[in-house]
């Protein structure tokens, strides 16, 4: 558990960075510090391992006020992780990995064994080892990063960004994986970032900053989506916030049948019909033209995204972007189990809204 | 020239090439030494701080403009012939470039890194002698290479005093009016110097890590 | 330093001696290096015939150059050619390295827009390529500058004047007030030189001043 009681950061320069931040980030937990540049989010983390000390008030970790630990010693029991990671180029990746350990005092045999361990952990090839930074792309290089925080397990992980400097579908990957290694790590997670979709995702607690070092809301996700404590939260969490809460709920929305067919088959076509490959996987849309065909694959209108009954956003988008209008429902194989409609989830919607199961 | 440079009689004896060659090797190689001893501390220190840069730029470029010629002769004048005033101008004329090198590599080191150093636990001396002297190195070997080619070269002028090294060849050539013996003299520097160089470029990729070569052309398993 | 006022005359004498041996090769080097080091930005082979080239050229002695240009070019040994031309040879060398280094620092989607505006190769060289590469030019030329400033007392040693001749004829009298008088006069003399290169380089590039 981390505790910010009071926290002022002011710097030379008169600037507050952080003002009077009062906020505990609950042990085990993946706790989203979000909000612009120049808001204070990252000189709060930088704080809890004492990059920086604060002007006043006190940081506890696990109960212990941490300016009364001599910073080195701190930082080797908490995990940290930057922006492009902050390999040591000169150190293989496995070298890199046992830093935190053989400063801890490891023998080497050890510290080495560990680092190979946490290399698989991340999902890294055990050959990667005796590789140096520069010869890693950005996302594996910030597994590294996150290998190297992992090295000597400690119990708190503090993350500064670490995504922001890959692409979009190395980001996607690196955050599944994060929740992936934390639903078996259960560490105390705090993670910086501007991305508020990166913030929805991971939290489960988000904190979000405004300008001048306030803290605007401190919530979970689907509550800063519906009830935003200011216009400034509201204008953070973007204009579709409505469609964004539908991330969060997971009502039952029913399945209705559809047509389908398999291509070289004749049949008769009266309306939109959905084709399917022989383990039935979604193939297309075949339109409705009234009479016998023949099904072909050129005459397919390619279809939408894949509804698997994760939440009510991917019910509504597989409906709004099936051409057919009719969501198709997937099952773990991804064979089709049916289609759902735009309006059964609005439907299911106003259900949970009744049944106040969507904050307000 | 050749014929200078071949003849037997020029090989041998306290005046032959062997010796003035070992003599102007132990010049460059002690100079060097004690130039990186004064130097590398005192870049490394402040890169490492980041105060006082415009001290290291501004008396490294006061010391480049300093005439190795006049302060030898000064030298020889206050303190009288012999090899300490040839160690005082060449060390003059090394520290300049090992300092900035060592500076501009320390500073250069990437700041996440160096971040990354100190959010792990490292202290002070960790940062400075673990991270970023080993990044660093690239360009304290290119500070200090440039520092041994001018060396070598600069040596040469000892013999003005008197001092011993391959300039006596050039300047004895000189008072004799020699030209064999001047441009054998010159052709010898400028081979230790080749030498020397290939000898530090070996130290080099011994010492700096596989990680800081350009990508590409290392540590490929 | 009161050697310097006793000896007023003489003094100005060296400084100009010294100011011309020194301004002369920095000007003729750079001006042959534009296009040396314009063709080594451009072409990898330029880059491994002319790199090596210039490293072997440093590290020939000053003194050594200057008693081989005599025999080399046929001129006598106390001609100030045998200062100028060695000097200009190094000033080549480190100018080469130094323009090349710039004009690749260039960056590549200036260039692809002047292209796409219609530059015709010569045109853009002069009005992009070259403005842009200044900065580091300019670095370059400080170097060159200072340690011709330093180097032309080398010539001295065989004869040639400069403050160097303050050092030779210090040594045989026993004169360290004169010796120490051209050591200042070189240290003033590669200061003022390039505090007025960094000037120039300022005036010439206003934009490398602003939004930093």
């Amino acid at each position: 558990m981390i505790e910010f009681r009071a926290v002022t950061k002011r710097f030379e320069d008169g600037t507050i960075a952080v003002d009077e931040l009062d906020l505990t980030v609950e042990a085990g937990t993946i706790t989203v510090f979000v909000g612009p540049s120049g808001c204070g989010k990252t000189t709060s983390l930088r704080m809890v391992n004492r990059m920086i000390d604060p002007t006043s008030g006190t940081i506890l970790v696990d109960g212990k006020d941490v300016l009364t630990v001599d910073p080195p010693t701190l930082r080797r029991g908490i995990g940290y992780v930057i922006q492009q990671a902050g390999l040591f180029p000169h150190r293989t990746v496995l070298d890199n990995i046992a830093t935190v350990p053989l400063l801890s005092g490891w023998d080497k045999r050890k510290a080495r064994t560990r680092a190979a361990e946490l290399l698989e952990i991340v999902g890294l090839d055990p050959n990667f080892g005796k590789r140096y930074p520069a010869q890693l792309s950005g996302g594996q290089q910030q597994r590294v990063g996150v290998a190297r925080a992992l090295a000597a397990d400690p119990p708190v992980l503090l993350m500064d960004e670490p995504f922001s400097a890959v692409d979009p579908v190395v980001r996607e990957d690196l955050q599944n994986e994060l929740l992936r290694l934390q639903a078996e790590l259960d560490k105390t997670i705090v993670f910086v970032t501007h991305d508020i979709d990166e913030a929805l995702k991971l939290g489960e607690r988000v904190a979000v900053f405004q300008k001048g070092g306030h803290l605007a809301q401190y919530a979970k996700p689907q509550e800063l989506l519906s009830a935003p404590a200011n216009d400034f939260v509201a204008s953070f969490v973007g204009r579709d916030r409505g469609y964004r809460t539908l991330t969060f709920l997971h009502a039952e929305v029913p399945v209705h049948p559809v047509a389908t067919a398999k291509l070289g088959e004749r049949i008769t076509v009266t309306d939109w019909t959905l084709v399917v490959d022989e383990q039935n996987r979604p193939k297309g849309w075949l339109s409705g033209v009234d009479g016998e065909v023949e099904v072909n694959e050129r005459d397919l209108v390619s279809g939408g995204s894949l509804y698997d009954g994760s939440s009510l956003r991917g019910a509504l988008d597989a409906a709004l972007s099936s051409p057919s209008a009719l969501g198709v429902v997937v099952d773990d194989a991804g064979a089709v189990s049916g289609v759902v409609r735009a309006d059964d989830v609005i439907q299911a919607l106003a259900k949970a809204r009744a049944a106040g199961e969507v904050p307000r | 020239m050749g014929g200078w440079l071949f003849d037997p009689a020029h090989w041998s004896g306290t005046t032959g090439i062997p010796v003035r060659l070992l003599e102007h090797l132990g010049y460059t190689l002690l100079t060097l030494l004690i130039a990186a001893v004064i130097a590398i501390p005192l870049g490394a220190f402040v890169g490492h701080t980041g105060k006082g840069g415009f001290v290291i730029v501004g008396l490294s470029n006061a010391l480049r403009a300093l005439p190795t010629t006049a302060v030898l002769i000064l030298v020889v004048l206050w303190a009288g012939l012999g090899d300490f005033p040839v160690y005082v101008a060449l060390v003059l004329l090394a520290i300049p470039p090992i300092m900035a090198g060592t500076y501009a590599g320390v500073r250069a080191v990437d700041p996440s890194a160096v971040d990354a150093a100190r959010g792990v636990g490292m202290r002070e001396s960790g940062v400075l002698l673990q991270v970023e002297i080993p990044n660093a190195l690239p360009l304290i070997y290119g500070g200090f290479r440039g520092a041994a080619l001018q060396v070598v070269a600069t040596a040469t002028i000892a013999a003005y005093t008197g001092a011993g090294g391959l300039g006596r060849f050039v300047f004895d050539g000189l008072a004799l009016q020699d030209f064999g013996q001047m441009l054998a003299g010159a052709v010898l520097v400028a081979l230790l110097a080749v030498l020397v160089d290939l000898g530090f470029a070996g130290l080099q990729r011994l010492t700096v890590s596989p990680g800081l070569r350009p990508v590409g052309t290392g540590g490929k398993n | 330093m009161t050697w310097i006022f006793d000896n007023w005359e003489r003094f100005w004498e060296v400084t100009a001696v010294h100011l011309r041996l020194s301004a002369v090769p920095v000007l003729i080097g750079f001006v042959l290096a534009i296009p040396l080091g314009w063709w080594a930005s451009r072409s990898q082979t330029a880059r491994t015939v002319l790199f090596p080239f210039a490293n072997i050229l440093f590290t020939i002695p000053s003194i050594a150059l200057i008693v081989i240009t005599p025999v080399v070019i046929g001129v006598k040994i106390l001609d100030e050619i045998n200062v100028i031309v060695p000097l200009t040879v190094y000033t080549v060398a480190l100018m080469i390295r130094s323009i090349a280094d710039a004009l690749s620092a260039v960056p590549g989607n200036v260039i692809a827009a002047a292209n796409a505006m219609g530059y015709r190769p010569f045109k853009r060289f002069l009005t992009v390529d070259f403005p842009l590469a200044l900065p580091v030019t300019i670095a370059g030329l400080r170097v060159a500058t200072v340690s011709n400033i330093s180097m032309v007392s080398v010539g001295a040693l065989v004869g040639l004047g400069g403050y160097g001749q303050l050092f030779t004829e210090g040594y045989q009298t026993d004169n360290s007030p004169k010796v120490f008088a051209g050591l200042v006069g070189t240290v003033v003399l590669a200061v003022l030189a390039d505090g007025l290169l960094l000037l120039v380089g300022r005036l010439l590039t206003p934009w490398a001043r602003v939004g930093r």
